[in-house]
């Protein structure tokens, strides 16, 4: 028997978490279907979980295409079908990907699965990012080779951590529901062994009675830990260089693995710092929200920095 | 003896000709090992710039394996065998990434700013105030040190030999100078 995975008409980081209650009670070989004909909308975080979703079942799970073909066509052009058909058995009409790129996706969704995969990603970005966060966002552009970086931090979390390939995607578009600005979004999903496991792979972990999906997440995204810490002090700063751009650029990242997820919430949002006991869903889901800046906005830290260094 | 090592081109003949950007732990450590083979090739005491002026961008893990574990390499070094780097090229945004890794791990180098050696990384106040005279007046030796800031001549030789353990200046036959500067500026 197949069990009907409803897929939320909009899509994004929060509304992904009804497909994880639907999918945590179920065995992992237990066949579904992903039911996307009402979709209307997805974020970059929600069609590259949708993927790792697929790549969680054991058992090949079906997937229902969006009915509303302007809904079909962008996550088209979004690249998600091409990576769709390898992981979901496809039903409904797939249309062909129109040629040129559409404007607002800045990266299709795009397989990481090894080192080469981060150079692809940064490269095939740079230019268009440049044009996004300076031109649009009105980022000074200094942040556009931080965007680099962080993108690039990113995705080698998969590469070096995930032990098994996953997917970036990065998208700007205007988000009306909480800031009335445009952001560019970041989102680096993999369905691994997520970061309690990786953790617990080094051989000098001690587990302590608090220890769990939330801990690990905490140890890696705020204290800098890893797996390669106790041969390699110079490890983990990966994460802790994607929080000092956050910082810097008034960014928000969150991060889900496990049952837990932590966010490191920028004063225009609001949002729980850290989640603990949700429903579980394997690998680390990353998402990074950079929004645009406007005049009436304090200078950015950047500045202060540069000056702080010429003295 | 002087060598210059473009990292940009280090990096397109031992990882990839189509690369130009520092990203990923892998393309570090193979720009490392690249440049380590090119400094064994010259004898001690050498000094070796390290230009980045054609990286286009460079992360967190790539200024570790390179930055960083090229210093500890440096600093790791005896007397009879020591090696100086100086670096050239960087720009603001590398900086970001460097910095880091320089401070996580306690680190400080010698780079050209527009034409003149700053201190980057993690320095303290004292030795700060001995390198900036090392720096002027250089080759200079503790006793002129010590009274250019004001402190005993004990004082200036533990900052000078600090400042040499970490390879931040040069101990020559004539004084302490600052590697790759000639009367204070990049040479």
């Amino acid at each position: 028997m197949t069990t009907v995975i409803n897929v939320p008409p909009s899509l994004d980081e929060q509304s992904f978490e009804q497909i994880v209650e639907q999918l945590a009670p179920l065995p992992p070989d237990q066949k579904v279907l992903f039911d996307a004909r009402r979709a209307r909308w997805a974020s970059p975080f929600g069609l590259t979980a949708l993927l790792c979703a697929a790549q969680s079942r054991t058992e090949r799970a079906d997937f229902a295409v969006p009915e509303h073909p302007d809904t079909a066509s962008y996550w088209a052009r979004t690249g998600f079908f091409r990576h769709a058909a390898d992981v979901f058995t496809l039903h409904g009409h797939v249309p062909r990907p129109r040629d040129g790129q559409d404007s607002d996706v800045l990266l299709e969704i795009t397989p990481v699965i090894q080192s080469d995969d981060v150079h692809t990603v940064v490269t095939r970005i740079q230019h268009k990012a440049a044009e996004i966060l300076h031109g649009q966002l009105k980022l000074e552009t200094a942040a556009t080779m931080g965007f680099g970086m962080m993108l690039s931090e990113a995705c080698q979390n998969i590469v070096e951590h995930a032990g098994r390939g996953g997917w970036v995607a990065v998208q700007t578009y205007n988000f009306r529901q909480r800031l009335g600005r445009r952001v560019v979004v970041i989102a680096v999903c993999d369905a691994g062994v997520g970061f309690r496991q990786s953790l617990e792979s080094d051989p000098s972990h001690r587990r302590d009675d608090r220890w769990g999906d939330a801990r690990a997440l905490e140890s890696a995204v705020l204290h800098a830990m890893s797996r390669f810490k106790a041969r390699d002090a110079g490890r983990g700063q990966g994460l802790a260089g994607i929080r000092r751009f956050c910082a810097r650029w008034d960014t928000k990242l969150s991060v889900r693995s496990g049952t837990a997820r932590i966010a490191l919430v920028p004063a225009w949002d609001e949002d729980e710092a850290l989640q603990q006991r949700l429903p579980y869903f394997p690998g680390a889901q990353v998402q990074i929200m950079i929004p645009e800046r406007l005049a009436s906005d304090p200078p950015s830290a950047a500045r202060s920095r540069s000056t702080e260094r010429a003295r | 003896m002087m060598h210059h090592i473009d990292v940009s081109t280090v990096l397109r003949g031992a990882v990839c000709e189509l690369y130009s950007n520092l990203v990923t732990r892998p393309t570090g450590a193979a720009v490392r090992t690249a440049i380590e083979a090119l400094l064994a090739e010259g004898q001690p005491p050498t000094i070796t710039t390290i230009d980045f002026s054609h990286v286009n961008l460079i992360d967190f893990s790539c200024a570790d394996e390179i930055v960083a574990k090229l210093l500890l390499q440096h600093v790791a070094t005896t007397h009879e065998e020591a090696r100086y780097v100086f670096f050239r090229g960087m720009r603001e945004d590398h900086l970001d990434a460097v910095e880091a890794v320089l401070e996580h791990r306690e680190l400080a180098l010698v780079w050209d700013r527009d034409g003149r050696p700053e201190l980057l990384g993690r320095v303290d106040d004292d030795e700060r105030l001995a390198w900036n005279v090392v720096r002027t007046v250089g080759p200079v030796w503790a006793p002129h040190v010590a009274s250019s800031i004001g402190a005993s001549t004990d004082h200036a030789e533990f900052q000078l030999t600090r400042l040499w353990h970490r390879r931040l200046v040069m101990r020559q036959s004539d004084g302490y100078v600052v590697p790759g500067v000639v009367r204070g500026v990049a040479a």
